[in-house]
């Protein structure tokens, strides 16, 4: 009845979504153990025998884990599996890429982005985008679990876990880490981000964009776009908010001229605050807001830059 | 070189789905149906592979009702060569799914497969990595960019703040994220020619595959639905609002 959840870590420190899923694996009941595999990464392993809830950490440190591919992650959890029921990690690109080749390799279902614990067995998580939420239950001896971390509390950090290094497995050589370019840029990241400013085709171009940044800069939030912009080509793809794009849930979201499509609202309602500003009453966006304001954005962004700096932002 | 893409129907992503009053599931009476449109990426990258001269065939293959022919039909008129229907009535999981592929690249031996990351329906994001794990094979998921490179492929993934490049040993698997391409709309010309291409009707049976449900879907509800908010009338107004009621400024 134990769990081992996998952290997710840059090999310096551990992440936030990992110490969130720590909440998801205590709920399951049982022992917790925690797998840190990268190199270099021992101030990982100590930083995560500090998760409340935590009885073992397993060390694994050996260069070819240092980013974390999933052909070399799959035969480690493998050769560790057996004793738990269930292995656990973050829902992001990186458990997303590694837990269902290990699900598959130990010949059991994976769960994915689950966002409640009902009980060891039974999960709720969206499916449709978040339009619908399935409860789903899993009768197999072993389970594969990816947590959407946003749907869970950090644990506390007053642990004692004991550290235990283990050895590498073999490895396949299947795949190799050539290079990575990550995006450097002085706002948050769109998925993890507290505040994200979003435009949509009322945008009318690409150009225009700077004023949504002006004021993401002022609140230390990302730019997102809907995908009628990024179709229009005023930016690029990765900006896409959307069932098609990136899901985010921040705690602020201020939608910039942007009706609220079905495909864009999948993307983004479940955020705590939502914002709009439409020039047209009618859009489907205010439908979701919690503060609408109809009015012209051209008016209107400008006016909130101004505003924002009177209260000393 | 021979390049399988599995494709899926599912919901139109334009449609507002419905969840059953009895909590059974998400009502698809009389819903428009389309390709997954990350399975459409799929496609294209083969099909583009195939204008480079780098791909010889391209078999599409899905698993699903009789109407799934439809999605392989919209397939093949963006240019792939030949389906295979796996007829079922059944939902198939992810894991049994990827036990089916398997048996359809035993059959075919592709060198290369091409999916969608993940299917807009369900929302797992496992088919791929999957049949990776089942086949032995490399994978390279959330594909914004692959390239042939001689026995290996390199592959540029989308990964959380920013990007991964990748090198693979072949045969692979890829799955493709949304950066990789835009997909061609079918011209008329292709439509018609699509309608003479093969396809092959095969069942679950005829791969011997154990695709039997595993678990149990206890209920499909409606997501908690939103508080009616209100309407600000002054940028001064939001702004107060956001600080002092909402408190998220």
């Amino acid at each position: 009845m134990s769990t081992l959840l996998i952290a997710e870590h840059n090999n310096q420190s551990l992440s936030e979504s990992t110490i969130k899923s720590a909440t998801a694996a205590v709920q399951m009941g049982g022992d917790v153990h925690v797998l840190v595999a990268g190199a270099g990464c021992a101030a990982v392993a100590d930083e995560a025998s500090k998760m409340a809830g935590v009885s073992k950490v397993l060390l694994a440190d050996d260069a070819q884990y240092e980013k974390q591919l999933a052909e070399p992650i799959a035969d480690l959890v493998v050769s560790l599996a057996g004793d738990y029921a269930t292995i656990a990690t973050p829902a992001s690109t990186n458990g997303k890429n590694f837990m269902p080749r290990i699900a598959a390799l130990l010949d059991c279902s994976q769960i994915s982005d689950i966002t409640a614990v009902i009980d060891a067995n039974t999960f709720e998580r969206p499916i449709y985008a978040g339009n619908a939420i399935q409860t789903v239950r899993t009768s197999e001896a072993k389970k594969a679990i990816t947590v959407r971390a946003t749907a869970f509390a950090a644990v506390e950090m007053s642990g004692s876990a004991a550290v235990e290094a283990i050895s590498a497995t073999a490895n396949s050589g299947l795949s190799e880490f050539i290079g990575e370019e990550l995006t450097k840029s002085d706002r948050p990241e769109l998925t993890s981000a507290k505040i994200v400013v979003s435009g949509g085709r009322g945008m009318q171009s690409g150009d225009n964009f700077p004023m949504l940044e002006k004021i993401a800069d002022k609140l230390g939030a990302a730019v997102g776009a809907s995908r009628a912009a990024v179709d229009a080509g005023f930016v690029p793809n990765d900006y896409q908010v959307g069932q098609t794009g990136k899901v985010v849930a921040p705690d602020l979201y201020i939608a910039v001229g942007i009706s609220g499509a079905i495909q864009h609202l999948a993307g983004m309602k479940d955020s705590k605050v939502i914002v709009a500003i439409n020039k047209d009453e009618e859009a489907p966006i205010f439908q979701v807001a919690d503060y609408g304001l109809v009015a012209d954005l051209f008016n209107a962004v400008p006016e909130l830059e101004e505003e924002l700096g009177k209260i000393g932002l | 070189m021979k390049i399988l893409v599995p494709v899926k129907r599912v919901v139109d992503y334009n449609v507002k789905i419905r969840v059953k009053a009895d909590q059974t599931g998400v009502d698809l009476a009389n819903v428009k149906m389309s390709m997954n449109p990350f399975c459409e990426i799929a496609v294209e990258e083969a099909v583009r592979l195939q204008e480079a001269g780098t791909a010889t065939e391209i078999i599409v293959v899905s698993v699903g009702p009789t109407q799934a022919q439809e999605t392989i039909r919209t397939a093949l008129a963006m240019g792939a060569d030949r389906g295979i229907l796996v007829q079922t009535d059944e939902q198939i999981e992810p894991l049994g799914l990827a036990k089916i592929l398997k048996g359809v690249i035993e059959e075919e031996k592709p060198d290369m497969v091409i999916l969608g990351k993940q299917a807009i329906d369900g929302d797992n994001n496992q088919t791929g990595q999957m049949l990776a794990a089942l086949l032995g094979w490399s994978q390279g998921t959330f594909a914004s960019e692959i390239a042939l490179d001689g026995d290996k492929l390199t592959v540029t993934r989308e990964i959380d703040g920013g990007l991964q490049t990748i090198k693979l040993a072949m045969p692979a698997i890829v799955t493709a994220d949304l950066r990789l391409n835009e997909p061609r709309y079918a011209s008329l010309p292709n439509i018609m020619k699509a309608k003479k291409k093969p396809i092959d009707e095969k069942t679950i049976a005829d791969y011997s595959a154990d695709a039997a449900p595993r678990l149990e879907i206890v209920k499909v509800t409606e997501p908690a639905a939103r508080e009616a908010g209100i309407k600000v009338e002054t940028v001064n107004e939001l702004v107060d609002k956001l600080k002092n009621v909402a408190g998220v400024i």
